[in-house]
C-alpha cells in the first residue's frame, strides 16, 4: 500500500514541480521567445545599433515600471506617472529656456545639473502629494493618483499654453548647455540612460532585498493590519513608494526631453499603463505582497521588444495593440495557475510529511 | 437525560457525530428541540455548540447519525434546504448587506418581482413592515441597514428569519453586541415567538441571561453533551460543573520563581465604542516581572481592546501606560514596541502573519532594526542565526524557514507569531487568546513557553475565555466584563464560580442603571 502510493505520487510531484519551475521562469521564457522569434523574422533585429536603440526605448518604460512595482507590492497603484513625465519634461524645458522670471526684471537661470535636481525634486514632491492623499486623507490610491494625473497634465499644458519648448541647447554664458548628454551621450559604448537604468535598478533591487524598508514594503502589501501590529510605520512605507515612483517618473521626463532636445506637454500620455503591464508581466501581484525588480525589468523588455519587433516586421500598429493585450492577459492567467499549482505542491509536501 | 416527550419535540438529533480532518467536534450527541420553548445551549469555546447548530441549519452535514424533523428523517444539503424546512439561523456575525435597505435585506434572493418590470419595491416594503411590526421593532423598512444600531440589525436578521415561516430559530450569541435595553427588546421578541409556537435555540455564554430566558438547557463539553435539564430545576453552579467537568487538560507545571518589581502598569485606560459607551472602561492594572496575569472574560468583554490600547492601535484611547516605572510617551505601535511591549494578536491570520512572506521574514518582521548595519543594510548572517535560535527555542516545526508561512499548521503559525513578538526583546508580553484554534500539542508547547518566559522575568498578560486555562496558568486572575475590570484575584483564592459570577457583573450593573 505504501509503496503503491509513493510510486504514484513521486512522478506526479516531480512533474508538478517541473511545471512549477517552468511557470516561475515564464517571463524569462517569454523574453527568449520574443528575441528568438524576431531574430528570425525581423531583418537587422540582432544588429548592435538596433539592440541599443531598443534598450533605450525599453529603459523609459523600465524606470516607470520599477517605481510602479514597489507601489503595486504595497497594494496600491500609481496612475499619475505618465503625467509626471510630462510635467517634469516641461519643468526641465522651461528652466533651461526661460529660467524663473522673478517679475521685477530679474530672471534666475540654473545650470544643467541644478535643473536636473530641481526636476527630480518636482517628481518626488508630486509622489509625496500622492502619498499624503493616500495615507493622511485616506483617499483610495486609484482615485488619488487619477486626480494627480489630471492636475499634473493640466499644469504641464498650462506651463507653455500647450506649446512645445523647442531646442533645449541652452546658452554657454548661462551654463545651461550640455543637456543632450543624458539622452544621447555614451559611456563605454552604452547610452547614458542605460547606465542610469542599471544603477537605479540595482539600487531598487538592493532596497527590496536587503533593507528594512524593502521588507516592510512587502509586509504592508501582504497584510497591512499585521504590518501595523508589528510596529511597521505603514504611512511612511507608503510615502516612500509613491515618492520613489515620482522620482522614477522624473528621470524619464529628463531623459525624454534630452533625447528629443525639446519638451512637449503631452509627453508620457498613457505611459502608466505600459508600466503597469510590465510590472504585471514580471510577476508582480496586483493584490500586493509579491513582485521583484528583476522580473519587472524583464517584463519591460518583453513588452518593449515585442512592440519594436512588430514595427520592424511592418505589422500594423492596430495589430500590435491586440497582441500586447493578449500577452498581458496570458501572463496573468499563467500567474494565477502558478499560484494554484504552488499551493497544491506545498499541500502535497505537507501531506507527505504528515 | 429525561425521557423526550415526542409531542412537543419538533427536531431531534439522533446520535450525531461530526468529524473534521482528524478532530472530533461533536460525538454521539442526542438533542431534542421543543416547540414553543427556548432551548438553551451552553459550553466553552470549542465545545461544539456552533458545529451542532451548523448541522441543524444545513451548513454542515453530520458524519454519523440522523436528523429527525417531526419524527421523519431528513437530510439538509444546504442552508437553503434547511430554510425550506423552516429552520432559520441568526449567526453571531450578522449576514446583512449594509448598503441595502431593510426591506431589500429581508427579501434578498427572493425578491418580489413584477415580471419584466423588475422588483416591486412597494410590495416588499409593505411586507417587510408587516414582519417588523410583528417584532414591535420600530424600524422603518426603507432605511439602510448600515444606519441602524447593531441591536436593530439583529432584529432585522430575526425578521428575515421569520419571513421564511421559521419554526426553529437558532440565535448564536445574540446579545454579545447588545446594550441592556436592546437585550430587553430581544427577550420580548423571543417570548412572543415562543407564544407563537416557534422553537428557539439560544446559544450564549452569559449564564444569568440563560437563567432568565431559557426553558430547557443542554450543556456541551469537548463535543459531548454533559448535562440536560429544565432551567427551573437548576442553578448556575450546576451549569459551571457540567461545563468544566473534572478531567484536567495538559498544562505546563508552574515553575516556582520569585516575582520581581512592578514592570507594567496601565492607568485609567479608556476606549470609546463607536456605537456609544466605552469598550474599555477605566481599566487600571499592574503586573510584576515574572508574573503571569490571566484576564478572563466573555466575548466583547473588552480584553482584546484593552491589549490594543496598550500596544497603541487606537489613537482615540486615553490613559497612561508605564513600563519599568516610566510613562511611555509614544502613542504609536512602533514606539510602544520599542518601549518593551509586545502583542500577540488574537486573530493570527488577519493580524499576526503576513501570508505572502516566508517563515523567516515573518519572524524578524518586527525586529529588523536589530540586524541592521549602517542603518539600512540587513546583515544576513545575524538575521539567520536569530531565526535559527527562535525556531529552536520555540520548537517550531519548520522544515525550511524560507517556505511560506501558510505551509505550516496553525499551532506552528502561532509559534511564529510568538517568536516575532519575542524577537523585539519585550519586557511585557500581551497575549490575546494565545491558545485559540491550535491543537493540543501546540497548546502545551505554548503554555510551556509562557511559563519559561515568566521564569526568565518577563511580565505576561494573557486573555482567555477558557476557565481551566486561566486557573492553571495564571499567578493572578483578572476578570473583565463589559469593558470594566471587575476584580483581580490571587490564584490561590480564586474559584471557578467566583470568576464566572464576576464575568457577568458588568452586564448586571448596566441593566440596573438602565
Amino acid at each position: 500500500m505504501t509503496t503503491a502510493t509513493t510510486t504514484t505520487n513521486a512522478p506526479e510531484a516531480a512533474s508538478g514541480s517541473l511545471l512549477l519551475t517552468l511557470m516561475k521562469l515564464r517571463t524569462f521564457i517569454a523574453l527568449f521567445a520574443v528575441i528568438a522569434f524576431f531574430s528570425i523574422f525581423a531583418p537587422n533585429f540582432l544588429s548592435t545599433a538596433n539592440l541599443i536603440l531598443m534598450a533605450k526605448h525599453v529603459a523609459l518604460n523600465a524606470f516607470l515600471a520599477m517605481g510602479m512595482t514597489f507601489v503595486i507590492i504595497t497594494g496600491g497603484i500609481d496612475l499619475s506617472v505618465g503625467s509626471i513625465v510630462g510635467l517634469c519634461g516641461m519643468v526641465t524645458g522651461g528652466l533651461i529656456l526661460h529660467g524663473i522670471d522673478l517679475q521685477f526684471g530679474y530672471t534666475i537661470y540654473f545650470n544643467v545639473v541644478e535643473v536636473c535636481l530641481i526636476t527630480l525634486a518636482v517628481g518626488i514632491v508630486i509622489g509625496a502629494i500622492n502619498g499624503l492623499l493616500i495615507t493622511k486623507l485616506n483617499v483610495a490610491p486609484f482615485i488619488a493618483t487619477l486626480g494627480t494625473l489630471y492636475v499634473a497634465r493640466g499644469f504641464a499644458l498650462l506651463s507653455s499654453d500647450g506649446q512645445t519648448f523647442p531646442n533645449l541647447v541652452g546658452k554657454p554664458e548661462l551654463s545651461t548647455t550640455g543637456f543632450a548628454f543624458l539622452g544621447s551621450g555614451r559611456l563605454l559604448g552604452l547610452p547614458v540612460s542605460i547606465w542610469i537604468l542599471i544603477v537605479v535598478a540595482l539600487a531598487a533591487a538592493y532596497v527590496a532585498k536587503y533593507t528594512p524598508i524593502g521588507r516592510h514594503i512587502f509586509a504592508v502589501g501582504g497584510n497591512e493590519r499585521a504590518a501595523r501590529m508589528s510596529g511597521i510605520r505603514v504611512g511612511r512605507v507608503k510615502m516612500f513608494v509613491y515618492m520613489f515612483s515620482g522620482f522614477c517618473a522624473a528621470i524619464v521626463g529628463l531623459v525624454v526631453s534630452s533625447e528629443l532636445m525639446a519638451s512637449h506637454p503631452a509627453t508620457g500620455n498613457s505611459f502608466e499603463l505600459n508600466a503597469i503591464a510590465a510590472a504585471v508581466l514580471g510577476g508582480t501581484s496586483m493584490s500586493g505582497g509579491r513582485g521583484t525588480i528583476g522580473g519587472t525589468i524583464i517584463g519591460a523588455f518583453v513588452i518593449g521588444i515585442l512592440s519594436d519587433g512588430l514595427v520592424m516586421m511592418g505589422i500594423s500598429s492596430f495589430w500590435q495593440m491586440v497582441i500586447k493585450g493578449i500577452v498581458i492577459i496570458v501572463a496573468v492567467v499563467v500567474d494565477q495557475a502558478q499560484r494554484r499549482l504552488q499551493q497544491q505542491v506545498t499541500l502535497m509536501q505537507l501531506a507527505k510529511k504528515g | 437525560m429525561g425521557p423526550i416527550d415526542d409531542d412537543n419535540c419538533v427536531l431531534r438529533l439522533d446520535d450525531v457525530t461530526k468529524v473534521y480532518s482528524g478532530i472530533v467536534a461533536v460525538r454521539h450527541a442526542n438533542l431534542a428541540l421543543r416547540r414553543g420553548a427556548v432551548n438553551v445551549l451552553v459550553g466553552e469555546n470549542g465545545a461544539g455548540k456552533s458545529t451542532l447548530m451548523r448541522i441543524i441549519a444545513g451548513v454542515e452535514k453530520p458524519s454519523l447519525g440522523r436528523i429527525l424533523l417531526d419524527g421523519k428523517e431528513v437530510e439538509f444539503h444546504s442552508p437553503a434546504d434547511a430554510q425550506r424546512h423552516g429552520i432559520g439561523m441568526v449567526f453571531q456575525e450578522l449576514n446583512l448587506f449594509g448598503n441595502l435597505s431593510v426591506a431589500e435585506n429581508i427579501f434578498a434572493t427572493r425578491e418580489i418581482t413584477r415580471g419584466l418590470r423588475g422588483i416591486d419595491h412597494r410590495a416588499q416594503i409593505a411586507k417587510a413592515t408587516e414582519f417588523l411590526d410583528r417584532l414591535d421593532a420600530g424600524i422603518d423598512a426603507e432605511t439602510l441597514v448600515e444606519d441602524l444600531p447593531i441591536g436593530q440589525q439583529q432584529l432585522v436578521e430575526i425578521a428575515k428569519a421569520i419571513s421564511l415561516d421559521t419554526r426553529i430559530l437558532i440565535l448564536d450569541e445574540p446579545t454579545s453586541a447588545l446594550s441592556a435595553a436592546e437585550v430587553d427588546v430581544l427577550f420580548k421578541v423571543i417570548r412572543e415567538l415562543k407564544a407563537q409556537g416557534v422553537a428557539i435555540v439560544y446559544i450564549s455564554h452569559r449564564l444569568e441571561e440563560l437563567m432568565r430566558i431559557g426553558d430547557y438547557i443542554t450543556v456541551l463539553r469537548d463535543g459531548q453533551i454533559t448535562g440536560h435539564a429544565m432551567v427551573k430545576d437548576i442553578d448556575t453552579k450546576w451549569i459551571v460543573r457540567s461545563m468544566i467537568g473534572s478531567d484536567a487538560k495538559d498544562f505546563a507545571k508552574s515553575v516556582e520563581h520569585r516575582l520581581g518589581a512592578e514592570i507594567f502598569r496601565a492607568e485609567e485606560i479608556c476606549l470609546p465604542r463607536r456605537t456609544g459607551g466605552l469598550a474599555v472602561d477605566h481599566v487600571s492594572i499592574s503586573v510584576r516581572a515574572g508574573e503571569v496575569l490571566g484576564i478572563y472574560g466573555l466575548m466583547g468583554a473588552g480584553r482584546s481592546e484593552f491589549f490594543e490600547c496598550a500596544i497603541g492601535q487606537h489613537r482615540h484611547s486615553s490613559g497612561r501606560i508605564y513600563v519599568d516605572g516610566t510613562e511611555i510617551d509614544a502613542s504609536d505601535t512602533s514606539g510602544r514596541i520599542r518601549a518593551g511591549l509586545a502583542l500577540i494578536p488574537e486573530d493570527r491570520q488577519r493580524e499576526g502573519l503576513v501570508q505572502a512572506l516566508s517563515i523567516a521574514s515573518n519572524l524578524t518582521l518586527a525586529s529588523l532594526d536589530r540586524f541592521v548595519r549602517f542603518g539600512f543594510h540587513i546583515v544576513g548572517e545575524k538575521e539567520q542565526s536569530a531565526i535559527t535560535a527562535a525556531i529552536r527555542d520555540l520548537s517550531i516545526k519548520a522544515p525550511n524557514p524560507d517556505f511560506e508561512v501558510t505551509s505550516m499548521s496553525g499551532g506552528n503559525q502561532q509559534k511564529v507569531v510568538i517568536g516575532k513578538a519575542l524577537m523585539t526583546r519585550p519586557k511585557v508580553l500581551l497575549m490575546d487568546e494565545p491558545s485559540r484554534g491550535i491543537d493540543v500539542g501546540a497548546k502545551a508547547d505554548v503554555f510551556r513557553t509562557m511559563r519559561r518566559l515568566a521564569g526568565e522575568g518577563l511580565a505576561i498578560l494573557f486573555s482567555t475565555s477558557d476557565l481551566e486555562e486561566v486557573m492553571a496558568l495564571s499567578d493572578r486572575i483578572a476578570v473583565m466584563s463589559n469593558g470594566r475590570l471587575v476584580t483581580v484575584i490571587d490564584r490561590a483564592e480564586a474559584t471557578e464560580e467566583m470568576i464566572v459570577t464576576a464575568s457577568a457583573e458588568g452586564h448586571k450593573t448596566t441593566r440596573e442603571h438602565a
